[in-house]
């Protein structure tokens, strides 16, 4: 199990990072450190998907003087790119929509907010 | 009591989560039809060297407008929640 | 807020650099690592790099609200129409009318591992381009207008 285990050790990490995200999502009340966790998923999600494409001593697919091997699979660091891209623009969606809570409430605590709220 | 049932669960998520890692085979990936057929044909059929780039732009196309326009979304929505206040307009707090 | 003069001259003499190296990431999108949205980032890290050197109305004068926005609709209208441009070639829309054609961008390209000719890829090259104008004006206008945000929460 052990030496599967570290067979598979980038997708452990992606376990880990999945489960501290979720953890920091659902316990912490600030505004700000759900976005963090957020964000760690979204970094999950990205090594997930490097990971999944990626073949023992294969050079990236760059025909560039490339040395002769096999090339590691394109599709999923193009799907990588994109998924970094839209976790941008969220991310500064959700940074805004933070700072715009701020300014309303004077608070960034969820609890407080829902209080305040009405 | 609730902190306890909340890591539990979290526990439950991590065991869960691991089983399935590690069955997942890393450095050897069984399908890979989809990924040679691009390797082979990028260059001949884009001209662009960079495989990803060929299929991030040229095969995937589309996706990458979607994506873009996505971008341009993300920008419209910041700026409207950054408006300039109307005349005796205030936030709440201010 | 305002850095210190060492941090501020240091910032005055990356900023033009951060540009040209993302300019250049731009450009070899389709021969090396990179692309539009990568070096479209490392374009706007320049920016935001002078934006945390400096103070907000120092910036203003040399990096416009208004030119970044119209980079930004320019870079998508770019790619849209670079798009278009495929269906008065009978393809499909987005198919890739320039590569290997000959014209601009249309070198024939050698099969396998080549030093590489910036002068093949076709459509590549000019979506690649308007992606990266694209982000470099998204980027921008985002961090600007947090910036502003911070400027009145001070007032």
């Amino acid at each position: 199990m052990s030496s599967r285990l570290l067979l598979a050790l980038p997708y452990f990490t992606v376990v880990v990072l999945i489960v501290l995200g979720l953890a920091v999502m659902l316990s912490k009340r600030n505004v700000i450190k759900i976005l963090m966790g957020v964000c760690l998923m979204e970094s999950a999600v990205n090594l997930f998907l490097v990971a999944t494409g990626y073949r023992h001593d294969a050079v990236a697919p760059i025909f560039t003087n490339v040395p002769a091997g096999p090339m590691a699979l394109p599709t999923v660091q193009a799907l990588t790119l994109t998924s970094i891209v839209i976790g941008v623009a969220t991310s500064a969606m959700m940074l805004s929509f933070a700072m715009v809570i701020y300014r309303k409430y004077g608070t960034t605590d969820i609890q407080k907010i829902q209080k305040l709220k009405g | 009591m609730r902190n306890v049932l909340f890591s539990a669960i979290l526990l439950l998520f991590f065991g869960g989560l691991t089983y399935l890692a590690v069955d997942l085979p890393f450095g050897a990936p069984r399908a890979t039809d989809m990924d040679d057929y691009f390797i082979r044909n990028a260059q001949a059929q884009t001209g662009a060297n960079n495989v990803v780039t060929a299929i991030v732009f040229d095969f995937r196309g589309f996706d990458t407008l979607g994506e873009a326009t996505v971008l341009f979304t993300a920008v419209l929505g910041v700026g409207m929640m950054f408006r300039k206040l109307k005349e005796g307009e205030e936030y709440e707090n201010d | 807020m305002k850095m210190t003069k060492i941090v501020r001259t240091t910032a005055d003499l990356f900023f033009p650099f951060c540009l040209v190296f993302g300019l250049y990431v731009v450009v070899h999108g389709h021969l090396t690592p990179g692309g539009g949205f990568q070096g479209g980032a490392v374009m706007a890290t320049g920016t935001a790099l002078l934006l945390v050197a400096r103070a907000y109305d120092d910036v203003t004068g040399r990096i416009r609200k208004g030119a970044m926005k119209a980079c930004e609709a320019t870079g998508l209208m770019l790619f849209l129409l670079a798009g278009l441009g495929g269906l008065f070639h009978g393809r499909a829309f987005l198919g890739n009318w320039l590569a290997q054609a000959g014209g601009l961008f249309g070198n024939r390209v050698e099969l396998g591992a080549n030093a590489g000719d910036l002068y093949t890829g076709g459509l590549i090259p000019l979506l690649n381009f308007g992606v990266g104008i694209e982000v470099l004006g998204g980027l921008t206008v985002i961090l600007l207008y947090m910036l502003s945000g911070i400027k009145e929460e001070k007032k």
